[in-house]
């Protein structure tokens, strides 16, 4: 094995291996490449400079909250639909306006949640998100009973094209109009 | 929450299409209630769609059909009710605060209203941020993410091994070793038969012999004793020689049996 000696042999080694990768890559796990021999600023503009090569293709280099990843571009995607012609069963109402808390809200209990939406918070809802790995526990409130306090994961913001929770829209914008009080 | 089938006015308009009211009729209230998630939600819906004053409804009407709804919804979704009751109790709350005078030293008691309305607000931006999440591109939805193959090759190192560690995996195999030894079982070269041949041509021979003078602790070892032992039982089994004790712990004699 030859170590590469310039700028698109770099390129080709981290091309091939975000292409292989089935998941995002870190900028860590990209440097294991180089095997001590890459400065983190060298990577980034390598990265950089895949980006703008892949631009007239068929895949698009993107960032998301755990690292780098190729994906198809969204005008082709609706093509590669069709090779999975069972559509993924929506989640219902009550296990997306939970998701919505938590993303909004994090990290809250499940009395948190109860409080907002006003109904009691079905074990399901909870147990639905946690197996797609969209939120998890990330500690316990010092109250009696100790809740859980539950969070959105990063793979959460992967699977949403997200890079962090700031690229959400902001909570504000689904704020509605006042509701009257007119007595 | 108010639903009736008959028709309802409300601030004077005729409203035909449901829901009418706060109230559900626990018939419609299955099929009814799964278009909603939860008595804000439906409270909402209420607001929104017909510019109801919500806190404008008739108690006592309310609270009679409210108990057979109760009744009712034992057999049914009781955890459902309870939501949709907790509500229809701080409806009742608020509404019986502002038919109350007010004394005039908590004149700035806040709007009763105003908590419920906070609530609604919340729960409406909640609403519409979950159906906004529901609308974003997912992976394997809107965005197939690549996932090229390549050839796996083996990059193993092999693992170093200390003297240490070569010694202490001789110690456990000289250990296992030990706990697998066994007893050999060889074939035992003595029959039973032959010594009871043995026997009787003492026996024959000396006439009446002690028991213990039929036993030769020098010659062959234990098997051969047992053999001999094992031996003489059989030949008193087939009635070939008499055993007799004078009294306990005196010597036993044999002898051969005589037919009488």
């Amino acid at each position: 094995m030859r170590e590469p000696e310039n700028i698109s042999e770099m390129k080709q080694i981290i091309e091939a291996a975000l292409l292989t990768a089935g998941q995002p890559l870190s900028l860590d796990d990209l440097l294991k490449l180089f095997a001590g021999r890459m400065e983190r600023a060298t990577l980034r503009m390598l990265l950089d400079e895949l980006k703008q090569d892949w631009e007239d293709k068929t895949l698009d280099l993107v960032q998301v909250a755990s690292g780098y990843r190729f994906q198809a571009k969204p005008e082709l995607s609706a093509f590669i639909a069709r090779l999975h012609p069972e559509r993924q069963p929506k989640y219902s109402r009550a296990v997306m306006e939970t998701l919505a808390i938590i993303a909004y809200r994090q990290p809250v209990t499940r009395g948190d949640i109860e409080q907002i939406r006003g109904v009691t918070v079905n074990p399901n809802v909870i147990r639905q998100l946690v197996e797609r790995d969209w939120i998890d526990v990330v500690g316990q409130r010092e109250v009696p009973g100790r809740p859980s306090l539950y969070a959105t994961t990063k793979h959460f913001l992967d699977d949403l094209n997200l890079r962090s929770l700031a690229e959400l829209p902001p909570f504000e914008d689904f704020a509605q109009s006042e509701i009257p009080l007119d007595s | 929450m108010l639903i009736t089938t008959s028709d309802i006015k409300i601030n004077g308009e005729a409203l035909y299409e449901l829901p009418h009211d706060l109230y559900i009729p626990p018939d419609a209230l299955e099929v009814y209630l799964e278009s909603f998630e939860g008595p804000l939600d439906l409270l909402l819906y209420l607001i929104r769609k017909n510019n109801l004053d919500i806190l404008d409804i008739p108690m006592a009407d309310l609270t009679v059909q409210y108990m057979q709804y109760v009744e009712k919804m034992k057999a049914i979704k009781l955890e459902l009710a309870a939501d949709y009751l907790l509500m229809s109790a701080m409806l009742i709350e608020i509404k019986s605060r502002m038919l109350l005078p007010k004394p005039a030293e908590i004149e700035q008691e806040d709007d009763p209203r105003a908590e419920l309305v906070r609530r609604l607000m919340e729960y409406e931006a909640i609403k519409l941020a979950a159906q906004n999440l529901d609308d974003m591109p997912k992976v394997g939805e809107q965005f197939q993410v690549a996932d090229a193959y390549y050839q796996h090759i083996a990059d193993i190192k092999p693992p170093d091994v200390s003297i240490d560690e070569l010694v202490e995996a001789w110690r456990n195999v000289l250990k296992r070793a030990k706990l697998n030894s066994h007893h050999k079982l060889g074939r035992a070269e003595l029959s039973v038969r032959e010594h009871m041949s043995l026997v009787l041509r003492r026996l024959q021979t000396d006439g009446m012999c002690e028991f213990s003078q039929l036993f030769d602790l020098h010659e062959g070892g234990l098997p051969k004793l047992v053999v001999n032992f094992l031996a003489i039982l059989e030949l008193a089994k087939e009635g070939l020689i008499k055993i007799t004790q004078q009294a306990a712990f005196s010597p036993i004699y044999l002898q051969v049996s005589h037919a009488e």
